[in-house]
């Protein structure tokens, strides 16, 4: 009873529901669902699994197979804002790995942490796709290039400003 | 009479604040009452003078750049709007040395056309193939496809026209194109500038795939990184179908073919073609043993075409201006041009289109202008994550497939990453063991294990303990990934791997006297 009792209120679970019933039909729907439900709840709550499953006709195992296998989904919501640090060689050429290491201490958190505020979440990337402009950095959706410490430091205040 | 200015709107300007310089000039020019048109068009490719505006004069298109928000007052004083002189005025676009020297065949629009607006896309040769196309039987659509001698631009350079025969020689109910735009090879963004600059040319790629195969159905899969190109290429599928370009009465011709974009979720081997189609399926990314090919059993279980973005993005020029066009450029088998990024640590970054056989010393110096640090540049890693680190010997060779093959590199997706002399290569070769442990899919052993054992053999030769035997291990490991892998992530990490310790044994801790060892 606790788990249920701990588990996601009515809210998600419509939420859920009507992304099933708008997209269960269209062929391989899963990836698509998740999306939508992750875009709408922030992550893929794990009590709401079952009920995925039931609509494509999978198993449960089937379902948690494919959120657990993709780094995208996630099954805890992240903060209110997301940094995403590239660290794949590109961005390591311009000195990607200090400037997580700085992230990291600014924001008091590992990789695929939050900050000790709860306002960010830290996450590494395997390139955005910016690596003739390096280090490159999203905070949610927006791109940054050429990141330094120091305008890490003034997008983190002004992220948390805006939260 | 109203002026045009242009801002660019791909990734790379954005991150470098293009918005906020299209919005200062929209209010500088409302402030100074002055009537002005903004495109947001895509990038040039030249990323170090990224947001490059450009204005429209009656002598051609000038360009300003890099432009902060803090010089838009001052170029409007400057006069910018004539074409002016101004400390950041780099005249004529088209006459910028780095663009004039490129060979822009697929890239020819890119930064010239407002990507999303048909008029500009029409006006600029597109949709010419597909009117050529639909006049055409599919049989001959195949072949100026085959005769172009157009490969794969995804990496494994198979060649095109080959997958499309074997897709239009399968009968089945239903057939699909797939386009893979999982574009996860650091160093790479010729996929993310087609899809963000010039969308149409990659949806008329496709239909004309469609038309050839007797495909109905398209997906696009675009990895969940490039959110910028997602919408993009929603808004411009929206418009083509609106306009008739898409859908079940092309250009009323009683064809039909429609398109989707489907965002993949963070995995690299989605990249390989199998575990995208199991990814499009709803499944995990788990790669697929072959046979049977996508061309015969592919998406759902029916015949499928699957070839990368830029391969897609350059069938239309060919159906349009004819195979031979094509073929004449380029050298030996690898026929055409490709779309090269230069990355890293590199002056002057961006994307260079040439025909094959230009040589890496000529992109790092005419194009690239050195590194970015000013150091000297050490080694360059040519394919993505999976190709091999060249040294300075090796720089002189010409790009294409076979030369590349020849000495162990791969061209792959063109990306090239360039790297200083501060670069430690045996971190880097930890770092290509650590990626493929990180993104390996689980299903063979030889990546799924290998790869975590090769970053353990490489921390204890990083930590001199039993130096000589960890290094005779560790090839023995690469042998064992190159052979027994399932696909191209465990079977192509050993190329970084071994290049870095076959050209860079110092790094690993290896005199001199021990290269026979290493």
């Amino acid at each position: 009873m606790a788990a249920l009792a701990e588990g996601s209120g009515l809210d998600a679970r419509a939420a859920v529901r009507a992304v099933l019933e708008q997209r269960a039909g269209e062929p391989g729907a899963l990836l698509p669902i998740l999306h939508d439900i992750q875009d709408g709840l922030g992550h893929i709550p794990a009590d709401l699994v079952p009920e995925i499953a039931e609509a494509l006709n999978l198993s449960r195992a089937e379902v948690h197979g494919v959120v657990t296998y993709y780094h995208h989904f996630r099954a805890e919501p992240a903060a209110r804002h997301v940094i995403q640090i590239c660290r794949a060689e590109a961005c390591q050429s311009m000195g990607a790995e200090a400037l997580l290491a700085h992230a990291q201490l600014r924001l008091g958190c590992g990789a695929h942490g939050t900050s000790k505020d709860g306002t960010i979440t830290l996450e590494p990337v395997y390139c955005l796709g910016l690596c003739a402009s390096s280090p490159a950095m999203m905070l949610d959706d927006e791109p940054h290039a050429r990141v330094t410490p120091r305008t890490f430091d003034a997008l983190v205040a002004q992220a948390r400003s805006e939260s | 009479m109203s002026i045009t200015l242009y801002v660019p709107r791909d990734s790379a300007a954005l991150a470098a604040g293009a918005d906020r310089v299209a919005r200062r000039i929209a209010q500088e020019a409302s402030a100074r009452g002055l009537d002005l048109q903004l495109v947001r068009n895509g990038s040039r490719g030249m990323f170090w003078l990224e947001p490059l505006v450009e204005v429209a004069t009656p002598a051609g298109r000038v360009a300003y750049g890099p432009v902060t928000v803090d010089d838009v007052a001052g170029l409007f004083d400057a006069g910018f709007l004539e074409g002016a002189a101004h400390a950041l005025h780099l005249g004529p676009t088209e006459d910028i040395p780095y663009l004039k020297k490129q060979e822009r065949l697929t890239f020819a629009r890119m930064g010239i056309t407002d990507p999303v607006s048909l008029t500009d896309y029409q006006a600029h040769e597109g949709f010419a193939g597909l009117r050529r196309a639909l006049a055409m039987a599919p049989a001959d659509i195949v072949q100026q496809v085959l005769d172009s001698g157009l490969r794969g631009r995804g990496g494994a350079a198979f060649p095109a026209g080959i997958k499309w025969k074997t897709v239009l020689a399968t009968p089945a109910a239903q057939k699909y194109i797939v386009c893979n735009a999982d574009e996860g090879d650091s160093g790479t963004f010729s996929d993310r500038m087609t899809m963000e600059g010039d969308p149409f040319m990659l949806i008329e790629g496709m239909t004309i795939a469609g038309i050839a195969t007797g495909a109905t159905m398209g997906y696009v899969y675009v990895r969940s990184e490039y959110p910028h190109a997602i919408a993009a290429m929603n808004e411009a599928i929206r418009r083509a179908e609106a306009a008739g370009f898409l859908g079940n009465d092309i250009l009323r011709s009683g064809k039909r073919f429609s398109l989707e974009v489907r965002k993949g979720a963070g995995s690299y081997v989605c990249g390989e073609e199998t575990a995208l189609l199991e990814s499009l399926e709803g499944k995990r990314g788990i790669v697929r043993a072959k046979p049977p090919l996508p061309a015969i059993t592919g998406l759902f279980g029916q015949p499928t075409l699957i070839n990368n973005v830029i391969t897609l993005a350059s069938v239309p020029l060919i159906l349009a201006r004819g195979a031979e066009f094509y073929r004449d450029f380029g050298v030996g088998r690898s026929r055409g041009t490709l779309p090269m990024q230069l990355a890293g640590n590199i002056k002057y970054g961006g994307l260079v289109e040439k025909a094959f056989g230009v040589t890496l010393r000529e992109l790092l110096y005419d194009y690239g202008g050195g590194s970015a640090s000013g150091r000297p540049i050490k080694a360059v890693q040519v394919g993505g994550p999976l190709g091999a680190y060249l040294p300075e010997t090796q720089w002189d060779l010409p790009l294409d497939y076979e030369a590349y093959a020849a000495v162990g590199g791969t061209v792959g997706h063109g990306g090239i990453v360039v790297h200083d002399d501060t670069a430690d290569l045996s971190k880097l070769a930890r770092y290509a063991m650590e990626f493929c442990a990180i993104e390996s899919c689980g299903k063979c052993t030889p990546c799924r294990i290998g790869s975590i054992r090769g970053v353990e053999v490489i921390d204890k030769i990083r930590a001199n303990q039993n130096r000589p035997e960890q290094v005779i291990l560790l090839r023995d490991l690469c042998s064992t990934m190159v052979n027994g892998s399932l696909c191209a992530m465990g079977g192509m990490t050993p190329f970084p791997v071994l290049s870095a310790l076959d050209h860079f044994p110092e790094d690993f801790g290896l005199v001199v006297p021990d290269r026979k060892a290493a």
